[in-house]
């Protein structure tokens, strides 16, 4: 790049720095494409950067916390300023958290923003999956990028759980035990992987030091891979963008990173910061000096897993205690059915992408994102499969459900294993024929126009309401969104009358296009010609 | 396959694509107007109101200054031990409560100027950029294809089979040294499960008072926990030995016992039970004196002491064990031997 003219005035400091850098790193080329990317807005887009920047929160916090954290298992006795538990055995580790709450200062708060940062982390990452979910953001180019998601989302719950299950205490202690029933549970190999895992019988001695290292190093590394991953993904795909005049698919309209996005997504960064520190002020989360060491003997009542293993909870609880003894084996199907099914209620909505994919047969590249209301059958998927986790979390929490509002805990489990089949049906019913409705309604605000709310009276007496006719604008963006014809297989026999062969796929694939794409799943959108006829026509109705 | 493949009339057309501009517009009343023109806010045109977002960013960062400040000065004015009562939240630690809120005010006021900074000063013209195809145009392809072709001729990958054969054994098999590793993670199970410290004349130890146990203590309607004697709470294997060996007490009059084997391994009503859950290993705690039914606190298993400990309800697979107990010269309860079964949550060898 340098040329005689160019040396021959003095570049200023950063110019120099920045030619430093170029001449070993190539950054020139790298700002040139990214420095001005155009990024489109919508408050729905800030949701992953939430994840991203609790993310970061959570490992400098962790890191703070990994100076003073013991993790051993080795006993002790606790002399420290906490007067409850003074003379009381506990593991070195239970210790520790005990010193980092009660004698560093800002231990606590710093503790506890870790602990906070991590449920809000795993729920921005469950929200942002529904944004991605219901406005079709996953389709091609980007099914990639949305199981590079998945799995920091599934990365996420395991690294809470080893993460909460460090200091050693009564609740998390029985997390723990329940996980040794569970590896117990599987079949053949079951108690070889829990002795495995607790380097010999439950508790042993190890654990706590196994979990650490899974909780700060392998989990954790694993998943800054993967962000990195997603964010370079986002970057090279351009953000997708929702319908609106001047926005198509081939191109991305918005601010550009610099300076824009810079400062947003920078500020949101402190923002969200911010918010975090103040919660970890002001509300107490996991008091573990309240629970006390863990015993294998003792427990507490109302014993609770962090939010995001609640679901995984109440598929455990509401499951009937099913055993098969037979040959002088066991099958623990009660607690290994829900086992199996938990990952599964996960990779239902992992593969989703493709089985749509599948359905329409679409080969197309699509960044225009759709409105929830014009894919009925995708919104009552996702919303049914919401109402499943939503019903199943209450099963995790039956005891306090009962406590809370007085209710029978057998009714309270009876009701979630009837719901957890019959509610995401309903869900699906009402979400479909909800998004029918609305595009019934935009359909009418394009043909007939916006209600004006001003009544007029015609020289014969009749009143009628004045409607306004919509903006271009408003009326591009109401009829933007694609509408597929439901896939025909065709007579099943052909003109000479010879027997075609339809495989059961192509017929699975046939119903399904009809469910998602027939006429009880999609209003038509108006076409130009109505539109021309009822405007050109007398009168408004 | 093709007829396997959604026909392209399927397919949407794309609204406004190949037809947009105003030029279409007489035509199809729902064509693309293009982009608004950019409305300019109030800052883009009074100088004033921009200067006052500059006045309002500034102050931000201001108060983010002077709450990191507040900040260092918390950290050394208030003692780690003392509370303080705040209201709405009651008694609080005040240096956790004091740092918080001077750090989130500190971090809240730099991502607030930063945003407010960006609304109203920063140019919000949106301005379009063209997508190119993620995947590559066939010249592209084709080039890569021949590339990856003439390379893997010239490794001979494809000729030599021998080396390709023998390279696939190697690499599928070194693995198996980092598998192998692994096994000294734990033991085998062998019948470790199956066993715990209760032995026959092993005596029944209060884990409330340390003292062994003895009949004329259980009352009719109390719940008692016992470990076996010798087990020491400051032994190296406590926990481990007391996660199986946990036991619970409690005495039912002998007609109400509806189990015939239950009445005869207990001592006189007296019935001695696994705490450990059979479902996934939580300690029993919950005892309901009237109807002897105890509940588990993590999953609500429910079992009945008066008949065997069956389960009535939750997701238990099977009765809590039972030990059989009875009383030894010293007037002291003691195990009459380890339990029939092996306690806690059930697994493949139970059988």
């Amino acid at each position: 790049m340098s040329t005689v003219t160019d040396s021959q005035r003095k570049a200023p400091a950063g110019e120099r720095v920045a030619d430093w850098a170029d001449g070993r790193l190539g950054i020139y080329g790298l700002a040139k494409t990214n420095m001005r990317k155009i990024f489109p807005d919508h408050w729905s887009f800030m949701l992953g950067e939430i994840c991203l920047y609790s993310f970061i929160i959570i490992i400098l916090t962790g890191v703070y916390l990994t100076l003073f954290f013991h993790p051993s298992m080795n006993e002790v006795v606790y002399h420290g300023p906490y007067a409850p538990l003074q003379g009381v055995r506990m593991s070195e580790a239970y210790a520790s958290t005990m010193n980092i709450s009660f004698e560093i200062r800002g231990g606590l708060l710093i503790r506890q923003i870790h602990h906070w940062a991590a449920l809000i982390f795993i729920a921005g990452m469950l929200v942002h999956m529904m944004r991605v979910f219901f406005t079709g953001a996953f389709r091609k180019p980007r099914e990639v990028n949305w199981l590079f998601g998945f799995l920091l989302f599934m990365l996420g719950l395991f690294t809470g759980f080893t993460g909460y299950s460090l200091p050693d205490d009564l609740l998390s202690g029985t997390g723990v035990r329940f996980m040794e029933g569970v590896l117990l549970s599987v079949p053949v190999v079951g108690s070889y992987m829990a002795m495995f895992l607790y380097g010999g019988e439950f508790p042993g001695g190890d654990f706590v030091a196994r979990f650490y290292s899974i909780h700060v190093l392998l989990l954790p590394g694993i998943m800054l891979g993967l962000l990195v991953a997603h964010l370079i993904l986002v970057f090279y795909h351009k953000h997708t963008q929702f319908a609106g005049p001047g926005r198509t698919n081939k191109n991305v309209v918005g601010m550009p990173l610099l300076p824009v996005y810079m400062a947003k997504a920078g500020g949101f960064f402190f923002l969200v910061f911010g918010v975090i520190a103040v919660m970890a002020a002001v509300a107490s989360i996991n008091p573990i000096w309240a629970m006390g060491p863990y015993r294998p003997d003792q427990v507490s009542t109302g014993a609770q897993p962090d939010w995001y293993m609640g679901f995984s909870e109440g598929l455990v609880r509401i499951m009937p205690g099913w055993e098969i003894n037979a040959w002088g084996h066991t099958l623990v199907l009660g607690v290994f059915i829900p086992i199996v099914i938990f990952p599964l209620v996960l990779v239902a909505i992992a593969v989703y992408p493709f089985i749509e994919a599948w359905v329409t047969g679409d080969k197309r590249e699509h960044h225009i994102l759709d409105r929830p209301r014009n894919v009925p059958t995708r919104t009552g998927v996702g919303v049914a499969w919401i109402t499943l986790y939503l019903i199943l979390l209450v099963g995790g929490g039956n005891d306090l459900w009962a406590t809370h509002f007085h209710l029978s805990i057998n009714a309270i489990t009876w009701f979630v294993r009837i719901f957890m089949f019959v509610g995401p049906v309903l869900a699906f019913i009402f979400t479909k024929r909800w998004c029918l409705g609305l595009q019934r309604r935009d359909r009418e605000k394009v043909l007939h126009g916006r209600e004006s709310g001003v009544i007029k009276r015609l020289p014969h007496g009749e009143f009628v309401e004045i409607h306004q006719p919509l903006k271009p604008a408003e009326m591009h963006t109401l009829t933007a969104h694609e509408q597929y014809k439901p896939l025909e297989i065709g007579p099943s026999v052909d003109e000479n009358g010879v027997e075609r062969k339809v495989s059961p796929l192509q017929k699975l694939k046939a119903k399904l296009s009809k469910g998602y794409y027939g006429g009880e799943s999609q209003i038509e959108k108006p076409t130009a010609q109505e539109h021309e006829e009822i405007t050109s026509g007398h009168g408004h109705h | 396959m093709s007829s396997n493949e959604n026909s392209e009339e399927n397919l949407p057309s794309a609204q406004g694509e190949g037809e947009h501009g105003s030029v279409e517009r007489a035509d199809n009343p729902f064509a693309d107007p293009g982009l608004p023109a950019h409305r300019p806010r109030v800052q883009d045109i009074d100088e004033r109101a921009a200067r006052r977002s500059e006045r309002v960013v500034a102050f931000l960062f201001t108060l983010s200054m002077i709450a990191t400040i507040a900040f260092i000065a918390s950290y050394v004015a208030f003692p780690v031990d003392k509370i303080v009562y705040i209201f709405p939240i009651g008694h609080v630690s005040a240096l956790n409560f004091s740092l918080g809120m001077t750090l989130g005010v500190a971090l809240f006021c730099i991502g607030a100027g930063a945003v407010h900074w960006a609304r109203t000063l920063m140019s919000d013209v949106e301005t379009p950029a063209d997508r190119h195809p993620i995947e590559a145009d066939a010249e592209t392809k084709a080039q890569v294809l021949a590339d990856f072709k003439q390379g893997a001729e010239e490794s001979g990958f494809g000729r030599r089979k021998l080396i390709r054969n023998t390279m696939f054994g190697a690499m599928a098999m070194v693995p198996l040294a980092g598998v192998m590793l692994l096994r000294d993670l734990g033991p085998l199970p062998e019948k470790k499960l199956r066993t715990t410290l209760w032995a026959k004349g092993k005596v029944l130890i209060n884990m409330n008072t340390n003292e062994p146990l003895r009949p004329e203590d259980v009352a009719v309607g109390s719940l008692t926990f016992a470990m076996p004697e010798g087990l020491e709470e400051d032994a190296e294997d406590f926990q481990t030995q007391i996660a199986k060996a946990a036991l619970m007490i409690v005495r039912i009059q002998p007609a109400d016992i509806k189990d015939k084997q239950e009445r005869e391994w207990a001592h006189e009503g007296i019935v001695a039970y696994s705490k450990i859950c059979t479902h996934v290993g939580c300690p029993i705690s919950l005892y309901e004196q009237q109807t002897h039914h105890v509940l588990c606190p993590c999953h609500q298993s429910t079992f009945d002491l008066s008949d065997g400990a069956r389960v009535i309800f939750g997701p238990a697979g099977h009765a809590l064990p039972q030990l059989r107990i009875g009383v030894n010269g010293e007037g002291n309860l003691e195990a009459l031997g380890d339990f029939a079964e092996p306690v806690g949550p059930a697994f493949w060898e139970r059988g």
